[in-house]
């Protein structure tokens, strides 16, 4: 089921390193790329159907389409390696294995839209991460693939790395900006949207690490290449990260379309210790909870997840086995959210304050089921009605769990006790 | 949300040593605006110093043309900025979902019974100092811990107390 097309260069002995990334293909797309118009590279990227692999599936050059033409201001490019939202950790792959590949694609979509100076926002904690992607880029400027004349053409492309300090929030794109521009990260109001408005009032494009990275294998091989993996309206290759209750967890790139539960058993070599599935998160934390029985006619693209009333996401799979008490999970996720919410707006600082605080009162067996509703009101009440989707990526999940689970919420109220199972072992 | 708010005098001026000057001069000319380098001073300021003292905010606000409470309000919303001095070796472990569901609770109270550290404190001789953060982005090798950077995946409670051992 595996491929390799992002992770090609994965299993290679320094890959991270010119000389070895150059062996295996590395920069032979740019003297194609600079024979192209920029219009005809972004036309390209359309056909290709690449949507966004940050968790919102935008088609990218799509995005590319929205820059206003002749401002007069300079256009932004803004790498999005913040890599933040629980049971994400593909992009960290590809800092560290493939580098070479991230800067190609840096050059192909600066090139296509006309943009001269990028800023790669990384995670604060990914520390040694930052280290092999910055002697990368070093390398790239000493062989010529960035600085004044990339690849020896009239085109001048300046990468710097901007190390974020812990907020998963800057994850947002406005809120990336608002963290380069060296500020608290607290997510803009839009529009105006960042193609129009954006780092430093100028267009911008905030692209994810891993949409980046699949660009040189587009413009190698062609749109049509890349369509023939995944579905029609989902088409290419995604890195999907399996973690939780599996034997094989990791990092594996997979077409999209397949069936979550056959990749969950033949990739990821099944539930563990040969326990029954309690649930699987589809796409990283924030995405509403499968039942097993839903799970089952699920496949992994964009509008399965959808027809689902979850949500492709990240592609973060999370596997949870009949062990997994489900009032304790959500505790751990509005921890989460709670912690990270930014603080500009009332609904998500103090409803997730208050979401914790009911939440652990029913854990404590101090809950009414009115608490259970309230909690569930909370929800609904809190989202959307901020200025980012910070909230949503906790309330969503939470009602997702209450209403697919309330049966352990109400346990807690009368018995005072999780309602779980005891593991089946071997 | 953060709840960090109180800054530390050590009684001393600070400055950038020659590295951190080369390199704070480096990095300025990448940015257009001089305040861009506010999270990258800090940064070269924890480097240098291991955490951000109440000079050290003085010193890069005059370094870069800019208020010291503009300095201040990204010292204080990015967590990953010390405000006080830090153990020896500072473990961070994972409590996020993967790491929460693959036992990282284990691994946090060995820390608390065997080592005497519980989170957001030190040992007393300085030696280590604990937090526990939020997603490392390591879930498909969780648990995951990282000490001053370094991340050791697939942690255990053997395993934590062999590497322990190897921290002098």
């Amino acid at each position: 089921m595996e491929v390799k097309i992002l992770s090609a260069k994965f299993d290679i002995k320094n890959s991270n390193k010119l000389k070895t990334a150059k062996k295996h293909g590395a920069y032979q797309t740019l003297e194609k790329l600079f024979s192209m118009e920029p219009a005809e590279v972004i036309e390209e990227v359309k056909n290709s159907g690449l949507r966004g692999r940050g968790g919102a599936g935008f088609p990218a050059g799509v995005k590319w389409s929205f820059l206003p033409k002749d401002t007069g201001k300079p256009v932004y490019l803004a790498v999005n390696s913040d890599e933040s939202e629980p049971a994400t950790f593909k992009d960290r792959y590809i800092l560290v294995k493939d580098p070479h590949m991230m800067i190609e694609g840096i050059i192909i979509c600066s090139y296509a839209i006309g943009s001269h100076d990028t800023y790669i926002y990384v995670r604060g904690e990914y520390t040694t991460q930052v280290k092999v992607l910055q002697a990368a880029i070093d390398e790239a400027y000493k062989a010529g693939y960035l600085g004044e004349k990339v690849a020896g053409h009239d085109f001048r492309l300046d990468v710097t790395v901007h190390r974020g300090a812990g907020a998963y929030v800057c994850g947002e794109e406005t809120a990336l900006l608002e963290s380069i521009e060296g500020r608290k990260g607290q997510p803009r109001s839009k529009p105006p949207f960042p193609a129009v408005s954006g780092l430093y009032g100028c267009p911008t494009i905030i692209n994810n690490v891993q949409s980046i990275a699949s660009l040189p294998f587009i413009m190698q091989e062609g749109a049509d290449a890349y369509k023939a993996y995944g579905t029609e309206k989902s088409p290419g290759t995604h890195l999907f990260g399996i973690s939780g209750h599996v034997e094989k967890p990791g990092l594996y790139e997979l077409p999209l379309g397949l069936p979550i539960l056959e990749v969950i058993d033949k990739v990821a070599g099944g539930v563990w210790k040969g326990r029954k599935l309690k649930a699987v998160i589809p796409g990283g934390s924030s995405t509403p909870v499968l039942l097993p029985e839903e799970a089952a006619t699920t496949t992994l693209d964009y509008e399965s997840m959808a027809e689902h009333k979850t949500m492709f996401g990240s592609g973060g799979i999370v596997v949870l086995d009949e062990t997994v008490n489900i009032v304790e999970l959500v505790q751990n996720l509005i921890n989460f959210y709670h912690h990270e919410s930014c603080g500009q707006c009332t609904p998500c600082r103090e409803g997730l304050g208050w979401m914790k605080k009911i939440t652990q009162k029913i854990l404590k067996g101090e809950g009414s089921m009115a608490d259970i509703d309230l909690l569930r009101e909370l929800c609904d009440n809190i989202e959307m009605k901020t200025v980012c989707v910070l909230s949503a990526a906790c309330t969503m999940p939470v009602r997702s769990y209450l209403d697919k689970f309330r049966h352990e919420f109400e346990a807690y109220v009368t018995a005072n006790e999780p309602l779980v199972a005891e593991a089946t072992e071997e | 949300m953060s709840d960090r708010s109180q800054l530390i005098s050590t009684g001393e001026p600070f400055q950038f040593d020659k590295k951190r000057d080369a390199e704070f001069e480096r990095l300025a000319k990448r940015y257009p605006t001089r305040e861009s380098m506010i999270l990258p001073a800090l940064w070269l300021t924890q480097e240098q110093e291991g955490w951000v003292s109440q000079e050290a905010i003085a010193y890069i606000a005059d370094r870069i043309g800019t208020f010291a409470s503009k300095v201040y309000e990204a010292a204080t919303f990015y967590t990953m900025y010390n405000l006080h001095p830090m153990g020896k070796y500072h473990i961070c472990v994972c409590r996020t979902l993967s790491c929460w569901l693959r036992g990282k609770q284990e691994i946090v109270d060995y820390l608390r019974d065997e080592v005497g550290i519980t989170p957001g404190n030190q040992t007393e001789d300085g030696r280590f100092s604990l937090e526990e953060v939020e997603c490392l982005g390591h879930c498909g090798t969780a648990p995951v811990v990282q000490i001053n950077g370094e991340f050791y995946e697939n942690m255990d409670v053997e395993k934590l107390k062999s590497l322990l051992a190897t921290l002098k």
